[in-house]
């Protein structure tokens, strides 16, 4: 069976790769820095699950030493000129799209035909990790196509998916870190701490001041947490079930459902969710590392608004 | 006796982040700062640290779709999803934009979150299209406006990522929301949580097609 295990494995050699072209790049001062933080990555994804937990950590603390002195550069990279790229995007024309859309394409019609015809009961892939297995089976098949179709130097894909994670760095491991962060949060009672401070200053007697606050809560402790996911269990601990739910007669799905919604506002301000809102920053190469979050404020709060008006509205008046 | 002192490592978060040190570094030394306040012993932090990084691999697995971008990068993808919509007529930043929304928001509804994404669609096809189509409205744009188009294509693919991977009943916040919800005697299926995940949906496309459409305008004064 094709499980995640072996999607790890993969992308472990695509790591190695990133380390190899990294090294090959001869005009980047620091490339052994880069190749050798590429390198533990890749082991990690190819024997993390026997290292224990303490040989993790381990590993971590190497990954942060090379990112924290500054052991990572970046030199001029060997790929194709603007002009080039433009007398090529004149050659081909739209047929570039295909092999970019392999990849979508294969995870989509791939998680259809697994899950509406007989290969869901044979077993070949683990029925919970479908789509993400056919995305790493769709790169391959478009990796496949792009040598057949368009010929380049043998050791291209390496040197381009070089390119493109150098240009993220280290950003490239920060949400993997954050998510470790948090269980070490989580471990050292932080959830139970900020649960009892909000628990501590909950008005009496409105609704509209507990629904405020609990929405509130969600947002601050996810924007702490970079994850709406840690702030949940915490809030509905305590605000959501005691007060709402139980004191007040709220309705339970709208409080939970849109009280996550209220969270995910959160994870729309914060730095700390780093994968969608720092390092989407580095791969389109903005100037401002924060330029995303600046962005999506604007759009976050209304939002936030009309969420705590559904929670008052639909929790408790229809 | 609840113990107030790991939120101390909270605030070396927002500090060191303030402080512009190394993000990596800072969520290091917090991790391990907030363990030792906790009560762990160091090695016990280490391990947690550890086993949580381990756990997590998920978060970076998307990165091996990197090889093939750069690949057809190569080869002027870029450039041909900017004369794409070069020769389009009517395309707009803000139009391109809020059909991209729409895709991203049902296509999630539909549980399908990893077939778009910053890495596989923003930064190859999504932001060079906006900006082509802002650099048709508004002529050659400066570094600032040209940030902030950028800027608004990886924010439509978070906001529809987010307001709509609700809507589908066996993505991990529906199924996290039911296991909470059930440890207080509260029983509820997928479907009647979901369900509420539809009007904030409404709500976020609303909003940000609205502003994507200000943005239009904008770059529409500015050209004149």
């Amino acid at each position: 069976m094709i499980n995640m295990h072996w999607l790890y494995v993969f992308a472990g050699f695509v790591f190695a790769g990133f380390g190899v072209a990294s090294a090959r790049n001869a005009a980047n001062p620091k490339r052994w820095g880069n190749a050798a933080f590429w390198s533990l990555l890749a082991i990690s994804f190819w024997f993390g699950d026997f290292f224990g937990d303490v040989g993790n950590g381990v590993l971590v603390l190497a990954l942060v030493a090379l990112a924290g002195l500054h052991l990572q550069g970046r030199g001029s990279e060997q790929t194709t000129t603007v002009e080039e790229r433009q007398r090529f995007s004149e050659r081909y024309g739209n047929k570039l799209f295909l092999p970019a859309l392999i990849i979508p394409f294969t995870a989509f019609v791939g998680t259809l035909l697994f899950n509406y015809t007989p290969l869901k009961d044979s077993g070949l892939i683990e029925a919970k990790s479908v789509t993400l297995v056919l995305l790493g089976f769709g790169v391959i098949v478009a990796l496949i196509v792009c040598y057949a179709w368009l010929k380049p130097p043998p050791m291209s894909a390496v040197d381009e998916g070089g390119r493109l994670s150098n240009a993220i760095g280290w950003a490239l491991v920060l949400p993997q870190m954050l998510a470790a962060l948090g269980a070490v949060f989580a471990a050292a009672g932080v959830g139970a701490a900020i649960g009892a401070v909000a628990g501590s200053i909950i008005p009496q007697g409105s609704v509209f001041l507990a629904v405020l606050l609990y929405a509130l809560g969600m947002v601050i402790f996810t924007m702490i947490m970079g994850n709406a996911f840690a702030a949940f269990p915490v809030m509905i601990a305590a605000i959501g079930f005691p007060i709402l739910i139980r004191q007040d007669g709220g309705r339970a799905a709208v409080i939970g459902a849109v009280g996550m919604l209220a969270g995910y506002c959160g994870t729309l301000m914060t730095p700390m969710a780093a994968n969608f809102n720092i390092v989407p920053a580095a791969l389109l190469e903005l100037k401002n590392q924060h330029g995303v979050v600046k962005v999506q404020i604007a759009t976050a709060i209304p939002l936030l608004i009309a969420n705590i008006v559904i929670i008052y509205v639909a929790g408790f008046h229809l | 006796m609840i113990n107030y002192w790991p939120l101390l490592g909270i605030a070396l978060v927002v500090v060191g982040f303030a402080l512009r040190f190394n993000p990596l570094l800072v969520v290091a030394v917090a991790a391990i700062a907030t363990g030792l306040l906790g009560g762990m012993p160091f090695l016990k932090v280490l391990g947690v640290l550890g086993h949580g990084f381990n756990e997590n691999r998920i978060v970076t697995l998307i990165y091996i779709v990197l090889p093939v971008i750069g690949l057809l990068e190569r080869f002027g993808l870029q450039q041909q999803a900017r004369a794409l919509i070069s020769r389009m007529r009517g395309a707009t930043t803000g139009r391109v934009l809020i059909l991209y929304l729409g895709f991203r928001q049902v296509f999630a509804a539909l549980g399908l979150t990893s077939v778009a994404g910053q890495a596989q669609t923003v930064r190859p096809l999504v932001a060079p299209m906006a900006l082509a189509a802002a650099e048709k409205e508004h002529g050659e744009l400066d570094e600032a406006t040209a940030e902030h188009v950028a800027a608004m294509s990886a924010a439509t693919d978070n906001v529809g990522l987010f307001f709509g991977e609700d809507i589908f009943i066996a993505i991990s916040s529906i199924l996290l929301i039911q296991g909470a919800l059930k440890t207080y005697g509260i029983e509820l299926t997928p479907f009647e949580l979901s369900i509420w995940a539809l009007p904030s949906a409404i709500c976020a496309f609303l909003i940000q097609a609205t502003r994507l459409l200000l943005l239009d305008r904008r770059l529409r004064r500015a050209a004149r």
